[in-house]
């Protein structure tokens, strides 16, 4: 069980790293939003082993009772991934709205240095040589 | 007075509520964040002057007793920092309903702001490691509504790469959370101190460097930082402001309070300190190519990062009270120069130092709100900048660690020689002819708005009055590092009662 939930959180780490490194805004969306799943899985695995149900009663927690503070921990972080998911989508669509297309732009900056190389070392061109 | 711990936290989102339900009645919205900011600031101030008589103030909120519920936590150090934010966001909520394009824009900026508010303050006050997750979603969403206010392209570019990054390290923290309940079976902040004592050493790096990446992506460190100075200077100038004064200070609170109280260090950390020097001179060599006010002032809150990691890498009261000082400091001055910053937009229409000049004689008290903490910021006495800086060598040279003093002197000539371009390029030289459409050009005086003036003119006192109260000031710092460098205080005060 404890195995095939740390896998499950290394796959989902592993595409979500994937996807955050696409030049698409979608693919960079769902991609956080796998890894916010794997660091909920991880945090739900940090509580140790399944065991029963935790109610407490005035004898105290029941032997082999899962321990519950990871599961408040996890439901809470699941609550802000999806409040955060929903806005980052927001953001895409008025991306879209001002571009057309789901592309992430280039740093204005980057343009600067690209233009700035390119004035200093032109290209050579085909026909010259 | 243990009611007063939780109201900088509580106030402001109960506020945030009843201001969006209030979002038809503009002056309504106004009045009640700037009476809630000042409640706020008053609850701080008399808190701090608490915990400066009595000490550490606790409480756990809903009444389970730590380490299982939630505590809030006020030491010296956290009420200074509470002080000290809390006063910059009332003063910046002013500036920001004198900015046009601010206050008018939106009818969620004033929501928003106060649960930025709400945010900055439980980050400070929490003693509980989940919590301090909690607290940085709440700073954070705030944040990136802020930042995308106007929903221009520009905005959303640039408003992206800051959202990517911060939940890319706000995954890392939920791991970073996890990794450490895993092997200590705690959360709670106190309780930690003492159970990562008894895990494998090796276990108990590896939990440290994460936090200390989590944390360095929030306080723009090097390597890290190269978000901060691409999406700060779209947003709107009040906007811009108070995070260029709080948010990266969260962080690095943050990475002091963890470094500290969970990992403390015996000497100086080789790490800290070639992280804070690569920040510096990193940080000031990027303001020296850069050619908007914005922009340069925005490197050069990642090169003034630095000093503070270096105050904190000595490892020693003199080092962290310095580190704690040039916060106070820089809080301040940073938030007065990006509102003078946004004066001169407001004024001249633009930013950019190739399109502005002669500010000097058509808009002098500009220039004077500019001139002060600008001096300041590059350490020239008698300003706040040069004590915060010169605590820092002392305390450098105490210990022997002349290579990173060294370094962090040259940057401040370098601050300087930044500095100086922006008053070159901007404030000085003859008024420029341009077509009569282009405000930064021109003849005539600049004006503008008298509350943006006045509530910039405030801040520039209050940064002269640093320099002027540095002595009980840096008191209050060392009284504050020395508790940080006593985690035993901390703890004794979270776990037994």
């Amino acid at each position: 069980m404890t195995v095939t939930l740390a896998l499950t959180v290394g796959v989902l780490f592993a595409t979500g790293t994937y996807l955050l490194l696409q030049r698409t805004l979608t693919r960079v969306v769902i991609g956080l939003a796998l890894m916010g799943h794997g660091a909920n899985v991880l945090l739900l695995l940090a509580g140790g082993r399944a065991g029963d149900a935790p109610f407490v009663s005035d004898a105290g927690p029941p032997p082999g009772a899962a321990d519950p503070l990871p599961q408040a921990l996890a439901l809470t972080a699941i609550v802000i991934t999806f409040g955060v998911t929903a806005f980052l989508l927001a953001l895409a669509y008025r991306s879209w709205q001002h571009t057309h297309d789901d592309d992430v732009e280039d740093d204005p900056e980057d343009k600067r240095i690209a233009a700035l190389a390119h004035e200093q070392h032109p290209p050579a061109r085909k026909d010259e040589g | 007075m243990r009611v007063l711990l939780p109201l900088p936290v509580v106030l402001p989102l109960l506020a945030a509520g009843t201001s969006l339900a209030l979002h038809r009645h503009r002056w309504l919205q106004r009045a009640l964040g700037l009476v809630t900011l000042t409640a706020v600031v008053v609850a701080s101030l008399v808190l701090l002057l608490e915990v400066r008589a009595d000490g550490i103030s606790v409480v756990d909120v809903g009444g389970w007793p730590a380490p299982i519920g939630i505590t809030l936590v006020a030491d010296l150090f956290a009420a200074i920092m509470l002080a000290v934010s809390t006063a910059m966001l009332l003063a910046v909520l002013v500036y920001a309903i004198g900015h046009p394009a601010t206050d008018d824009a939106s009818r969620f900026f004033h929501p928003t702001y106060l649960v930025l508010a709400a945010g900055v303050s439980l980050a400070f006050l929490t003693g509980d490691l989940f919590n301090l997750f909690v607290a940085f979603e709440i700073m954070l969403i705030a944040s990136y509504v802020l930042i995308t206010l106007g929903g221009s392209q520009e905005q959303v570019r640039s408003g992206m790469t800051y959202v990517v990054i911060s939940l890319l390290s706000s995954t890392l923290f939920v791991t970073a959370v996890a990794l450490v309940y895993a092997a200590t079976g705690t959360v709670n902040l106190a309780d930690l101190a003492g159970r990562l004592d008894g895990i494998d050493p090796a276990i108990r790096n590896a939990l440290g460097l994460t936090l200390l990446v989590v944390f360095g992506v929030k306080a723009a460190i090097f390597p890290l930082f190269s978000w901060l100075p691409d999406s700060y200077p779209t947003a709107p100038s009040p906007v811009t402001a108070i995070f260029a004064g709080l948010l990266t200070k969260v962080g690095v609170y943050a990475i002091i309070r963890t470094q500290t109280l969970l990992f403390p260090s015996d000497g100086a950390s080789t790490v800290l300190l070639v992280l804070a020097a690569l920040t510096m001179v990193v940080g000031v060599l990027g303001a020296i190519s850069q050619n908007d006010i914005k922009r340069i002032l925005s490197f050069h809150i990642v090169s003034q990062i630095g000093y503070m990691i270096l105050g904190l890498g000595l490892f020693t009261v003199a080092g962290i009270a310095g580190a704690i000082f040039y916060i106070v400091h820089h809080i301040v001055v940073k938030t007065t120069l990006f509102l003078v910053g946004g004066l001169v937009e407001v004024s001249a229409g633009t930013g950019a130092l190739s399109r502005l000049s002669g500010l000097a004689r058509r808009a002098p008290v500009v220039a004077a709100l500019f001139a002060l903490p600008a001096l300041s910021l590059a350490g020239i006495p008698p300003f706040s900048g040069f004590v915060a800086k010169l605590a820092l060598v002392q305390a450098g040279l105490d210990v022997g660690q002349g290579l990173v003093i060294g370094v962090s002197l040259l940057v401040s000539l370098l601050t300087l020689f930044s500095m100086t371009k922006i008053w070159a390029g901007a404030f000085w030289g003859e008024p420029t002819e341009v077509e009569a459409s282009d405000r930064a050009g021109g003849e005539g005086p600049l004006r503008a708005p008298r509350l943006m003036v006045g509530a910039t003119a405030v801040l520039v006192v209050t940064s002269l009055g640093i320099a002027v109260g540095a002595g009980p000031l840096h008191d209050l710092s060392s009284d504050a590092a020395s508790g940080l460098m006593a985690p035993d205080r901390y703890v004794g005060a979270v776990l037994d009662r």
